[in-house]
């Protein structure tokens, strides 16, 4: 076995492997750059999947377990591709006490979908966070990057609503 | 392991008792060469303390907080108490969750009568678990050809990943995820028989505390381990260097 994989091959031509390996070459190919080097694929291809961890496992010689584990381990990677349309709701403390676990439950009955999860037709990924940071607006949600405090269920679906009606308009426009 | 030519000694007591330590001895190393019994679930003598298990915590004279016995070296003039009402009272607690997390039917189990895990609860006198059970749904493992992973019984000591890591090599188990969504997983999460890392060698299933690794056609209760061979293997890497 080679000691340094600088020519494991890529799972694809995809350019964006360069970036990829460009991470890996400015850590010497060391396994201390495996969690930078997630943050760029995370960030090239917006999730992980498993050629990407096969691939930077055997790039830097790391244990696969190993990689999985820490795919896993932060919220910030995720391993599968994420919705078009994004609800982040906040279940910090001050949110939980002003009731978003029943918001989440009824968004997640709504949408046929559990937290963390992407609707099947992959317009909404609905997450969660712990504090986004503004309390003093509990409960709070951010859709698509639009923070929404003092949420109520009525604000929240019509924001969800929304999101997706536009979703859907895109779509259609595409196949017109 | 190769030592200064002087080693300088430390002299503390343990439990009222004087003792001289070394000063890369840990208080637990400590109180077994001195007879003294420490409850330990994640400790493993041949691969490395992560203190995970908080079992092992003791008392130190001038802290307030509790300090696993496995990580703390030690140092001259501590006054360790290893025995306590205190003490005890978190240990139970420490085993009372790690029965809540999963499902311990020790009356099924593969390990019943050979199982760190209840063997500790009868030693520290437990008689029923004192939290809320969460009979999480769990999968059991059954796709390598010689062994099994019941995730029903394990209480993530990661004993299993250290060894493969540090002694087999093959680093074929890891832990995945966090808080109460813990698991431990061979390869990319997949069926452990189709991890290319594993050697089969099953270092792994024998020093597995619980009946959550085990050799395949074992019945209940008739899963023993045999730990022999780590302290084996650890004094034949020391006589080659
Ligand atoms: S059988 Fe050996 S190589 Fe396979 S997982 Fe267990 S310790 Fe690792
Ligand atoms: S499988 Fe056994 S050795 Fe591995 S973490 Fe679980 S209880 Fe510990
Ligand atoms: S708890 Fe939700 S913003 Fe702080
Ligand atoms: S034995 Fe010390 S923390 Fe587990």
């Amino acid at each position: 076995m080679p000691l340094r994989n600088e020519k494991v091959e890529p799972p694809s031509d995809d350019k964006r492997w360069r970036i990829v390996q460009a991470t890996m070459q400015r850590n010497g190919f060391e396994r201390d750059g495996l969690i930078e080097t997630l943050h760029t694929v995370q960030e090239s291809f917006g999730y992980l999947d498993d050629d990407s961890l096969r691939y930077v496992a055997a790039s830097l010689n790391a244990p696969l377990s190993q990689v999985y584990g820490v795919s896993t381990f932060y919220h910030l990677f995720s391993l599968k591709p994420a919705g078009r349309h994004a609800c982040v709701v906040c279940l910090g403390t001050a949110c939980y006490i002003k009731g978003m676990p029943a918001l989440l439950k009824e968004i997640e009955k709504r949408y046929g979908i559990k937290a963390g999860e992407t609707t099947a037709d992959g317009h909404l990924s609905l997450l969660t966070a712990r504090c986004l940071g503004a309390c003093g607006l509990a409960p709070v949600a951010v859709f698509d990057g639009n923070i929404a405090g003092k949420l109520d269920m009525a604000e929240a679906l019509n924001r969800l609503q929304e999101m997706t009606t536009v979703a859907t308009e895109v779509e259609s426009v595409r196949e017109a | 392991m190769k030592r200064p030519f002087k080693t300088r000694v430390k002299t503390l007591t343990i439990d009222g008792m004087a003792v001289g330590a070394r000063e890369d001895e840990t208080i637990l190393e400590l109180a077994q060469a001195n007879g003294i019994f420490i409850p330990t679930l994640c400790h493993l003598e041949g691969v490395h303390d992560i203190g995970a298990c908080r079992l092992c915590l003791v008392e130190i004279k001038g802290t307030s907080k509790l300090l696993p016995a496995c990580m703390t070296y030690a140092e001259e003039g501590m006054e360790v108490i290893t025995d306590s009402e205190r003490l005890l009272t978190y240990r139970r607690q420490v085993l009372d969750l790690l029965f809540s997390e999963r499902n311990h039917v020790c009356a099924v189990c593969v390990s019943n009568g050979h199982c760190e895990l209840q063997w500790l609860a009868e030693k520290l006198g437990i008689s029923h678990v004192g939290v809320p059970y969460l009979y999480p749904q769990l999968a059991v493992d059954a796709s390598h050809s010689f062994y099994v992973l019941d995730h029903n019984r394990c209480i993530l000591c990661t004993r299993c990943v250290r060894v493969c890591d540090e002694i087999e090599g093959a680093h074929t188990w890891d832990v995945m995820g966090r808080g109460v969504e813990c698991r431990v997983i061979s390869d990319l999460n997949q069926p452990w028989g189709t991890a290319d890392s594993c050697t089969r060698c099953g270092k792994c299933v024998q020093v597995c505390p619980t009946g959550a690794l085990f050799s395949k056609g074992k019945a209940v209760a008739e899963m023993t381990k045999k730990r022999e061979f780590l302290p084996y293997l650890q004094l034949m890497r020391e006589g080659r260097k």
